[in-house]
């Protein structure tokens, strides 16, 4: 049961975070599909830092570079959807699509190519071991092994939340997404708003990555990307109505599932239904759906979303 | 008088088709660059021949091999590019299709297995294949059209549950020794896609029926589209749909209908596929096999258009073989995967291109009547 707690903690920080990144980029105006890509790029810097940065550096650096070196691979792979989708008037699910492609692609190709050479070909695995530096990032509260990324996941939270309602910044965002015309004709740069909001996404995107990857494992095999992570944030914030703290809401319903995968056998009543661990595979994508079904026909979706903004039709 | 002055080169320049071939084609050449570059950086002796043999592909192997291994290039071309029309059919009315590698993955279970659980010739396997496709396609439809649910999510989620679903299944039918699936031919040699001789003709016995068939469903599917009253009506659904809605179109009917055809061509692409025995499906499979991704990238690099699409999948599919055949001491083969996505993104900027060109286009015909109407009036006085 303990475990349950553990992992339900975990997973749901991974899809709060995302889903908080979703949340920003669609509420000005872009939709961002690439997030599952945008997570293995930050899971993959976070991995590299904490590979190749010495254990003695010590827990508070460890931690401050591996949350810094994922935000900014997030960011960065962010911005290829930036610019294609605000800049080139790109299709915005083409180029998520193609960024999730890209992502898994480079990654792969990037680690083997690293792993090959530095074995002499023995290993050509796309596979990175961190074991001794997430215990760095760990922490032990009670009988719960949680790491320090479950109080950065707080703080986002409380942070997008004061951000969006109470900053002129975040009212501005979501007008952007809602009737970016309107916004553009107080003197609100439309550009530059969804430039922020894809960044932030980015940047969220990134850390969830990061904290996916080290949610209860020591390595990581890139080629297989994050297992549809990016796109079950995406069903939780459409559940949590683009409000964060609606999304916190539906984050936690959607962890409890995900963790059961990972603990389902240590429940003495879910092991004594003897299910097959594919039904606890499928679980999470299973409720998504439903969950999607019942709740999307009212949804409130940012108005203008997926539209690239044109200047002429104001 | 403005149109008979129009130069050859001018008319081409404005020609949709042409706009669409020369930024295909820039798309390519970017992606194999960017390739090359990637190459390169990770180390730059070998870079070059592993080049050449993403871009030869069999002509990098010995003479006598290369009908040979043209021949598996074309056999694995057939799934991609029935993953490539299932996109494009739905992209045509509005939806995007990711969920084409989970219709393919439900088509690959149901293919298999009848063919050795249930040891059912191949045309039924065929057809199994396509009915499971259809079937997950019209889950993401009716949940569109009743529910409201974004197709992209939808089939993602379908997408990981059938791959579980599938592998669980094909557990029954599976080599006990290894992670693999039976071999078709062997268990079930009826249900193995004739080949009428073909398989001679290339000295390659996965060349089957199916290679010409999928040019046949491509060529089906173009004029469905273009020629007749039900390919009209869907395009103009996914146009406009209250505009189709107030013409009279069952938008809702139509929209389902499309995941149904959309799903049936994914699941058909892997019953052309697994029923040559070219490969075995492997149960422990722990992501959604690229396939349907792919498809991606080939509808939008032959320009969404089936024809189109033909060349995009022998090109998409020779590069991916090609990439087989990299320097393994540095380079992975991912690379043709790493060039194939990047063409996708380059092709997300196709429409900028065309509007640049027409821009340009637009701009010098305003100067040459600005600069005619100057002479004349420089005349007149």
């Amino acid at each position: 049961m303990i475990l349950l707690v553990q992992y339900t903690l975990l997973f749901t920080s991974v899809l709060l975070l995302v889903a908080l990144g979703g949340c920003f980029a669609e509420h000005s105006g872009v939709i961002n599909i690439g997030l599952e890509g945008i997570m293995l790029v930050g899971a993959l810097g976070g991995a590299l830092t904490m590979k190749f940065l010495p254990v003695s550096v010590g827990a508070p650096v460890m931690i401050l570079a591996v949350i810094l070196v994922s935000a900014l691979s997030g960011l960065v792979a962010s911005l290829f959807l930036a610019v294609a989708a605000i800049s080139f008037n790109a299709d915005q699910t083409i180029t998520g699509t193609a960024i999730n492609m890209l992502a898994t692609a480079a990654a792969t190709v990037g680690v083997k190519a690293m792993n090959t050479i530095s074995s002499g070909g023995s290993d050509v695995s796309s596979e990175i071991a961190y074991t001794s530096a997430r215990e760095l990032l760990t922490v032990k509260l009670g009988p719960l092994t949680l790491n320090w990324f479950v109080l950065v996941t707080i703080l986002a939270l409380i942070l997008s939340y004061f951000v969006l309602y109470k900053t002129r910044f975040g009212l501005r965002l979501m007008a952007c997404g809602e009737h970016p015309q309107a916004a553009d004709s107080v003197g609100i740069n439309v550009y530059k708003m969804r430039y922020a909001g894809v960044m932030i996404s980015g940047v969220l995107g990134g850390l969830g990555g990061i904290v996916y990857i080290t949610a209860g494992i020591n390595s990581w095999k890139f080629e297989n990307g994050v297992a549809g992570f990016g796109f079950l944030a995406l069903a939780v914030m459409i559940f949590g109505a683009w409000h964060p703290l609606k999304i916190a809401a539906a984050a936690l319903l959607f962890g409890v599932f995900r963790a059961l995968g990972n603990v389902y056998t240590g429940i003495d009543f879910l092991a004594s239904l003897k299910l097959s661990s594919t039904i606890y595979n499928m679980l999470p994508y299973i409720i998504s759906l439903i969950v999607l079904a019942f709740t999307s026909k009212n949804s409130r979706a940012p108005k203008a979303e997926g539209i690239p903004y044109d200047k002429s039709q104001r | 008088m403005k149109q008979e002055n129009k130069s050859f080169g001018r008319k081409l320049l404005e020609n949709d088709g042409f706009q669409t071939l020369l930024a295909s084609i820039l798309c390519i050449l970017g992606g194999l660059l960017v390739g090359f570059i990637v190459l390169l950086l990770i180390e730059p002796s070998g870079a070059v021949s592993s080049m050449g043999a993403v871009i030869k592909n069999f002509f990098h192997y010995p003479q006598a091999l290369w009908f040979k291994y043209f021949g598996q290039t074309l056999v694995r071309t057939v799934p991609l590019l029935m993953c490539a029309l299932s996109v494009l059919f739905a992209y045509k009315v509005g939806m995007f299709n990711i969920g084409a590698a989970g219709q393919y993955v439900a088509g690959a279970c149901a293919t298999l297995y009848f063919a050795l659980g249930l040891k059912m010739p191949w045309i039924v396997c065929i057809l199994a294949g396509m009915a499971a496709g259809a079937l997950l396609g019209a889950i993401s439809g009716a949940l569109k059209t009743y529910c409201n649910v974004n197709v992209v999510i939808s089939g993602i989620m379908l997408n990981w549950i059938g791959l579980y679903a599938t592998n669980t299944i094909l557990a029954t039918v599976k080599n006990p020794t290894s992670p693999y699936t039976l071999p078709v031919a062997s268990v079930n040699p009826g249900a193995v896609i004739p080949s009428l001789g073909l398989d001679k003709l290339f000295n390659e016995k996965t060349v089957t029926l199916a290679v010409p068939l999928a040019i046949i469903v491509a060529v089906l599917i173009w004029v469905v589209l273009n020629k007749t009253m039900f390919g009209y009506e869907l395009k103009a659904t996914g146009n406009n749909f209250n505009a189709a809605r107030y013409a009279g179109m069952k938008e809702n009917r139509n929209i389902i209908l499309t995941m149904v055809i959309a799903g049936a061509l994914a699941g058909l692409g892997a019953a052309l596929f697994y029923l040559t025995g070219i490969e075995d499906w492997e149960t422990t499979m722990s992501a959604v096999p690229g396939m349907g991704f792919n498809g991606i990238a080939v509808a939008f690099l032959g320009g969404l258009d089936p024809l189109g699409s033909i060349l995009a999948a022998y090109f998409i599919q020779h590069i991916t073989s090609g990439g087989g055949g990299v320097d393994l001491s540095y380079y992975s083969s991912q690379i043709s995967s790493l060039i194939s996505s990047l063409i996708i993104f380059l092709c997300a900027f196709v429409g900028f291109f065309k509007m640049f060109i027409l821009k340009r286009i637009r701009l010098s015909d305003e100067k040459k009547a600005e600069a005619a109407k100057s002479a004349k009036g420089g005349a007149g006085k």
